[in-house]
Order: C-alpha cells, then sequence, then structure tokens
C-alpha cells in the first residue's frame, strides 16, 4: 500500500487504544508476571514466595483433575461438537438461501443467552424425574427417569458437554455454513465426475478448500473449552462448580475459587500462567500443523 | 414407552424406504429429517421455558409443558413474576429486580458504543493509513489476542481497587472500553472503503476526523451492526468480571443475581427461570433487527483470512 497520508491523524486515531491498552492490558499483564510470585492475601496483603505458587499447583491433586477434566472437555469438544456442527452445515448448505437463513437462526439462536442462563435453565432440565432432559430420556432409552446428572460423578462431566453442545454446535456450524459457501463448486462437480463418492469429495476436494476456517474454528474452540467456567458454575451451583467428588472442576473455577472466593490472588495468577501457556502452546502447534499440511 | 417409539420411527422409516425408490428422493428426505430433529433438539429447551414461568407449585412438575387449558386458572400464574420482583435488602433500602436489568442495560450500552467508536477508530487507522511501527503494533494486537483474559483479571481487580473504582459500574466498564478484536473487525470493513473517496473529502477541504465521521462510518455500518451485536451480547450475559467486581446489592448485574437466586430458590425454579426468561429478551430483540448484517460481518474475518 503506498503512503496515504502523513501527519498526526493516524496516532491520533490509534491514540484510544494505545492509552486503554497500556493501562488495562500491559499493565496487568506485567503485574501478572509478578503476582505469580507472591502469596497474597485480598488485593493489599502479599509475601514474596519464588515458584512455591507453580510447586504447589505440580502437587495438588485438586489442581491436577481440574486439568484433566478441562483437558478432556476440549477434546470431546473438538471431536464431538466441531465434526456435530459440520454435519449440520453440510445438510443445511444444498437448502436455498431462504430456508438456509431460517434454519441458521434456529441453530444460532442458544448462543445468543450465555453462559449464565443456559447453565441455570440445564440446571432446570436436568432435575431427575421431572426436568425435560431426564424424561426425554426415559422416553427414547428407557433410562435415566432418576439420573441425578448433577450429583452423580460419572455423569457431571457428561451433562456439561450435553450444555455445551446446545450453547456451540449452532455457533461453529455458522461459520462452517459460511466457509462451505466459498468453495469452488466445480471442483467438488470435477471430482464426483472422476468417480469420488460423497465422502471423499468432502474429505480431499471440500475440506482442504475450506482448511483456514476449520483451523480458525478448532483454535477458538480449544481456547474457549481451557476458560469454560460460569457453565460448570451455574450447574453446580451448590459446590462453587466443584461438583461432588471435584468431578466437575475446570481451569478456572479452581481459579475462581482459590483465586478470588480465599484471597489468593498469587494463586490465581500463578493457574492464569499455566492456562496461558496451555492455549499458546496447542494454538501453535495448531498452526504449524496447517502449515504443514498445506506444503 | 421408548420401545413403542423406537417401533413407530422405524416402521416410518420402512415405509419411506420402500415408497422413496430413487436414491435423491430418499437422501432429500433423509437430510430434512435430521434437520428437523436437530431443530427440534435446538428449540425444545426454549419451548419448555414458556410454560415453566408461569406454572406454580405442585404444577410445575406434574406437566411437562402446559397443563390442559382447564386447569390454567389454578396451575398458571404470575406468582413466579411477583416473586422475582420483590424486593432484595440492599445497603439503601430494598432492591428491585428492574434495577440489576438497568445496571445490565447501562453496562452493555455504554461499554458497546465505547467499543465500536474506539475500535472503530483504531481500525481505520490501521486500514489506511502508513505509519512507523504498524508492523510490530499489528503484531502486538495479534498475540495480545491471545492471552486469556483471566490470567489479567487478578492484577487487574488490584488496578481497580487502586483506583477506587471497584464496585461501581464504571469499574466494570473502564478496562474493557477498547476491543483488539473489534479494531480488526474494523479494520477488515475499512480496507474496503475507496481511497479516492477519502482523497475527495480532503480535496473539498474536510478534516481526517470529519472523514472519519461523514465518509468512514457510514461506509462500515454492517460491520458496525455486527460488532454491536457481539459486543453487547458479551457485555449483557458478562459474569466473571461483574461478579468480582461489583459487590454491593445496588450495583449487581443480572447474571450475577440469578446466580445469587440459583442458589437461594433451589426448590422454587420457576422464580429464577422467570429471572432468566426476562434476561434472554434484549439480546434477542436486537439480534432480531440485526442478524443479517450480523452473521455475516462475524464469520467476514474468518472467511477472508
Amino acid at each position: 500500500m503506498k503512503v496515504r497520508h502523513k501527519g498526526p491523524a493516524p496516532y491520533l486515531f490509534l491514540s484510544p487504544y494505545l492509552i486503554l491498552i497500556s493501562i488495562f492490558f500491559i499493565v496487568p499483564f506485567v503485574n501478572a508476571i509478578v503476582l505469580a510470585f507472591y502469596e497474597t492475601n485480598g488485593p493489599r496483603s502479599r509475601a514474596f514466595v519464588g515458584l512455591d505458587n507453580f510447586r504447589f499447583l505440580l502437587h495438588d491433586g485438586i489442581f491436577h483433575s481440574a486439568l484433566l477434566n478441562t483437558t478432556i472437555f476440549a477434546l470431546v469438544s473438538v471431536c464431538v461438537q466441531l465434526p456435530l456442527a459440520m454435519g449440520l452445515a453440510l445438510l443445511l448448505n444444498g437448502g436455498s438461501s431462504r430456508v438456509r437463513g431460517f434454519f441458521r437462526l434456529i441453530f444460532y439462536s442458544p448462543n445468543l443467552v450465555g453462559q449464565v442462563l443456559v447453565g441455570i435453565l440445564f440446571a432446570a432440565l436436568f432435575t431427575p424425574r421431572y426436568g425435560l432432559i431426564t424424561r426425554g430420556f426415559q422416553a427414547f432409552f428407557h433410562w435415566g427417569l432418576e439420573a441425578h446428572w448433577l450429583l452423580d460423578p460419572p455423569l457431571i462431566m457428561p451433562a456439561i458437554v450435553l450444555a455445551s453442545l446446545w450453547l456451540w454446535v449452532g455457533f461453529n456450524m455458522v461459520y462452517f455454513l459460511a466457509a462451505l459457501q466459498t468453495v469452488d463448486k466445480s471442483l467438488e462437480e470435477a471430482a464426483r465426475i472422476d468417480g469420488a463418492s460423497a465422502w471423499q469429495v468432502f474429505w480431499h476436494v471440500t475440506l482442504p478448500s475450506m482448511r483456514h476456517v476449520v483451523v480458525f474454528v478448532v483454535i477458538m474452540t480449544v481456547i474457549g473449552s481451557y476458560q469454560l467456567f460460569e457453565l460448570p458454575l451455574t450447574l453446580l451451583s451448590e459446590s462453587y462448580g466443584f461438583g461432588a467428588k471435584n468431578a466437575g472442576i475446570t481451569l478456572i473455577t479452581y481459579l475462581n475459587f482459590y483465586g478470588f472466593r480465599s484471597g489468593d490472588l498469587g494463586l490465581g495468577s500463578a493457574v492464569g500462567w499455566v492456562i496461558a501457556l496451555i492455549i499458546f502452546t496447542i494454538s501453535l502447534i495448531q498452526i504449524r500443523v496447517a502449515r504443514l499440511a498445506e506444503d | 414407552m421408548g420401545i413403542l417409539h423406537f417401533a413407530i420411527i422405524g416402521l416410518v422409516v420402512v415405509y419411506v424406504v420402500l415408497r422413496v425408490r430413487d436414491r435423491d428422493r430418499a437422501r432429500r428426505f433423509g437430510r430434512w429429517a435430521v434437520i428437523l430433529a436437530g431443530a427440534a433438539l435446538v428449540l425444545a429447551p426454549f419451548v419448555w421455558l414458556v410454560p415453566a414461568v408461569f406454572k406454580t407449585g405442585a404444577a410445575f412438575n406434574d406437566y411437562v409443558f402446559f397443563p390442559p387449558l382447564s386447569k390454567w386458572p389454578e396451575t398458571m400464574s404470575l406468582w413466579n413474576f411477583r416473586k422475582l420482583f420483590e424486593g432484595r435488602p440492599g445497603l439503601r433500602g430494598p432492591v428491585y429486580f428492574w434495577e440489576y436489568f438497568l445496571n445490565s442495560t447501562v453496562i452493555a450500552t455504554v461499554t458497546t458504543t465505547l467499543q465500536i467508536f474506539f475500535s472503530s477508530l483504531a481500525g481505520y487507522a490501521l486500514a489506511k493509513f502508513e505509519f512507523r511501527g504498524k508492523g510490530a503494533l499489528t503484531l502486538f494486537m495479534l498475540g495480545s489476542m491471545m492471552i486469556p483474559s483471566v490470567l489479567l483479571l487478578a492484577p487487574l481487580y488490584k488496578m481497580v481497587v487502586d483506583l477506587g473504582l471497584v464496585d461501581s459500574l464504571a469499574g466494570v466498564i473502564v478496562p474493557i472500553m477498547v476491543s483488539t478484536y473489534g479494531c480488526f473487525l474494523f479494520r477488515q470493513a475499512c480496507v474496503s472503503v475507496p481511497n479516492e473517496m477519502l482523497d475527495a473529502a480532503r480535496l473539498d477541504g474536510c478534516s481526517e476526523i470529519g472523514i472519519y465521521f461523514r465518509v468512514v462510518m457510514p461506509l462500515v455500518r454492517p460491520m458496525t451492526a455486527a460488532f454491536c451485536l457481539v459486543s453487547f451480547l458479551a457485555n449483557w450475559n458478562a459474569f466473571f468480571q461483574p461478579n468480582i467486581f461489583l459487590h454491593s446489592e445496588d450495583n449487581l448485574t443480572v447474571p450475577v443475581v440469578l446466580n445469587l437466586l440459583l442458589g437461594m430458590y433451589r426448590m422454587k425454579q420457576g422464580i429464577f427461570l422467570a429471572g432468566t426468561a426476562l434476561a434472554m429478551i434484549p439480546p434477542a430483540v436486537l439480534f432480531f433487527f440485526l442478524q443479517k448484517e450480523f452473521i455475516s460481518g462475524l464469520t467476514s474475518g474468518a472467511v477472508k483470512g
């Protein structure tokens, strides 16, 4: 791009961003590095403890279950939620644009509700014997009328996953659907004429030509999964989102409880760094893999 | 019951397979069956919620959806809403539900307006100007989006306390007045504004800030609408930050207070479900008006790369 304009205009336009980001991003960011090496009691008092916060996390069984749970949730999200979203997008892709728009609206609608409200709604839907979901499972699978989804440890994670599917399948479908619209139809047609099956066309032609969106959605899903918080918090509100035997604990509910409820912001910062590190590493690996696949 | 359901579904499938011999029609039928079943699953909780907020007492559990019309007088009422609108004790007298609604509205609209203004200014500068450090700045912005916001929450809370903004609506709004994601969305939109129009306005003696207001902003209105909804949804439904930053009863937002009600009225689900249903209305109304711009704006960044 050639030089459009000289003078102070761009700096003037950027100044609100630069000022706000310096104060409310860079300063807290630096403080988050410092804070991780302190033990604090509320925002006012603190003591330097070196790497003790991280050492504590290394040996804390509750933190380990939080890490394990969150990782399982992220894996399930990528392996179940995204294929479902892609499947729906493929089914809708063929229809006329008005029909497509109508169903897109329906499938997207849970996303307007937000995690807290979805958690509250689903806590009621999971009520044993009377909830819509427990009754539904009884009607279709002959099982589950008395299931305590939110109290029985082996059922807690599946309950969170079910609610998250309702919330996010349509959201991701919107991205896949938009990408499918840009795929070159003649390439698919050519492959079909060459005798490729529907699955082969999808796997070798359609999917590669929308790989940018797929990589974007996978990264966003992983990032979102590792920040799962409000959904378990409201579903399992009696135990601050931990659930019986910590079966529903996630990294952020752990951070929320030990950092903000107990007042050890230092430990909270250390947990934050672990999450940031995980997200950063996974995003980097995914971008690398996507590049390799391109070559 | 379950076996009966499967039997009926099985019979329908067999009938359709026998009836629709040619594969194209069978495939189309299967496709619509799956789409409609999916749509039913998605809509079921909403459909369940509508009667649930009116059912009172034992009726809440006695009927899955609506009770029969003849029993409405004794089973359906506005009791849940009356209970919800009762004041909760605060420091300065009772606090009513509409006050939480007002707090949420103030936070969501003010934050959205400021985010649109500051993010579009930065996005315009990034799209249409060459200046020193632009590459580094773009890289920094991309990198900053990778940092999870929870990492900053603890130090940010400390900062808000130090600034004396803790337990005030301003304390929630001020740290999130600009959105890096918004900057990128607006940069995307501003790139397609033709340079000739900007130059023509300059020749006519329009000031740079005048060009932004009179030429650029009208042209990127679809993106403004899209980002308006993204931002409003995020701030209306925001929970973590308001939950930590706000303490006194009369400052709380709707999601925060609903989370409290959830603990209080465990056995009377109708009450907090009524609040949940009310909280869904403002985003739904906004979405209804902006949905076309929303979908195209939201996905344009991802699809164009």
